[in-house]
């Protein structure tokens, strides 16, 4: 299959470009997420993105929520941002980490004004924006403006023999072509940690991955009170075959392909050594991850699932595939992407490949994804640690 | 073409059946998809899809194979076409 080498999308100031045209509407913290959600529900098309955090965090922890509240903020799948938090302050350092992007952006606090004059304030401004932004159009945009995401979740054996490698298919696929790539889920490369680190791309980049990848061990094995039987693989995996950590991080690490990553991301860290690709440590749960990928400017991920995960995220969309008949024939209302026929060999990994790049690109274009349709907007903050 | 069990690696110990399930005593292709050959074996237990079935006799403290790395331990005997998971095998990490 010839690939095209461009989709339609929305150019922002910075020069990337989106495959979405939001405007969100972003609390701080907790107890804003009343306030922002009545501006989300006072304004027609734009959405708020409430979460449980943002109080009295400290240290590495403050850091990685301000990251990802200016990295969600800053995706360029976001037209324009109001920001609402509960002290002048943090709101503000958050306003201005989104302005560097040049993207319209407003902040509002509460104190010494309530609930009620906020909302009213953040409404006209709000109203203001999606009206702007509604003037959008769609232009056309080279491919290496696809910031490409992917994690995969209720897998099963299937994710490792089809829907997996045909994700590692697409990298092999639009990685020459400039595009940038992400993959995470550090707990869940455990037992294939040393074959993963040997695919960096420098030694530099190899060492960085066996620090990240232990140091997210020790805290397990420091946390653990039994084998993690319950949690690793979870329930949903053994129903579906996988029978140890090793098995399901193997069957994981097929989601690369033959490509080799360029560096090591912290959690919601934006990738600076441009096009290629990357892992970033995350947490293997499904929301948190496409939060931080999402955070670090990723525009779309793919999601290859086995037993049938529905997640979705408010502001990137994702594709989810499958090759697991049943999946297919029982959740079909969350699948964008069919691949079983891969296990009946009535499809091969390249054409399977050819057909998720098909469904990329038609989503990258526009069309809504099955957890978008479904009104899956799940996003969650990773915390590191307790609040001070 | 169709195949019941798919062998990633022809160093593996197990394969995974593809199809809804397998019954005692079928017998099964199986499709080893490193080298694309082909092999059969007869099943001693209902599989179900996703789920693995040993290839070889295996005891206690074997290591299984899969994508031609290790995967886990042998944790109980198990005969070559009974059914391999969670009953019998066990990590190596955690």
């Amino acid at each position: 299959m010839e690939i095209p080498k461009s989709f339609l999308g929305y150019k922002r100031e910075n020069g990337r470009a989106g495959t979405r045209n939001h405007v969100i509407i972003l609390p701080v913290d907790d107890i804003s997420n009343a306030c922002a959600e009545a501006v989300a529900n006072n304004i027609k098309g734009t959405i708020a993105l409430p979460h449980s955090y943002g109080r009295l965090q400290f240290g590495a922890d403050l850091e990685l929520h301000f990251r990802t509240m200016i990295g969600t903020g800053s995706n360029p799948n976001v037209a324009a941002v109001i920001v609402i938090g509960i002290e002048p302050k943090w709101t503000k350092r958050i306003v201005d980490g989104i302005a560097k992007t040049g993207k319209p952006v407003e902040g509002f606090h509460i104190e010494r004004t309530g609930d009620i004059g906020t909302v009213m304030k953040a409404s006209k401004k709000a109203q203001e924006f999606v009206m702007w932004a509604s003037e959008k159009q769609r232009e056309e945009c080279p491919i290496s403006d696809l910031w490409i995401s992917v994690k995969c979740g209720e897998s099963d054996t299937t994710s490792g023999l089809a829907s997996n490698p045909t994700v590692g298919n697409l990298m092999d696929k639009l990685e020459p072509l400039g595009v940038h790539l992400c993959f995470g889920e550090t707990s869940e490369l455990t037992g294939a940690e040393k074959v993963c680190a040997t695919r960096g791309a420098t030694k530099e980049a190899s060492d960085k991955f066996m620090k990240t990848w232990s140091a997210y061990n020790d805290f397990i094995l420091k946390e653990a009170t039994d084998d993690l039987s319950e949690s690793q693989p979870t329930a949903g995996n053994i129903a579906g075959g996988l029978t140890t950590i090793e098995e399901k991080a193997f069957g994981n690490f097929q989601k690369i392909g033959d490509c080799k990553f360029i560096d090591v991301l912290e959690p919601a860290e934006e990738p600076k050594k441009g096009k290629g690709l990357y892992f970033m440590d995350t947490s293997s749960a499904a929301a948190e991850c496409v939060t931080l990928q999402a955070a670090a400017g990723f525009n779309i991920h793919l999601f290859p699932t086995g037993q049938g995960n529905i997640v979705g995220n408010p502001i990137e969309p994702v594709v989810k595939l499958t090759a697991n008949p049943l999946t297919v024939k029982s959740m079909g209302e969350h699948i964008d992407c069919d691949v079983s026929k891969i296990l009946s060999r009535e499809m091969n990994l390249s054409e399977a490949g050819d057909k998720l790049i098909e469904t990329t690109l038609r989503v990258a274009n526009g069309r809504l994804t099955c957890a978008e349709a479904l009104g899956h907007k799940e996003f969650v903050m990773t915390k590191l640690y307790r609040s001070a | 073409m169709a195949t019941d069990i798919i062998i990633h690696d022809k160093k593996d110990n197990v394969g995974v059946v593809v199809i809804e399930k397998i019954t005692p005593n079928q017998d099964c292709k199986c499709w080893i998809m490193e080298d694309d050959s082909s092999t059969d074996i007869q099943s001693m237990d209902e599989i179900p899809l996703g789920h693995k079935i040993a290839m070889t006799d295996l005891k206690a403290g074997d290591t299984i194979l899969k994508y031609g790395h290790d995967i886990g331990k042998v944790v109980k005997s198990i005969k070559k076409g009974e059914h391999v998971h969670v009953h019998n095998v066990k990590t190596k990490k955690w």
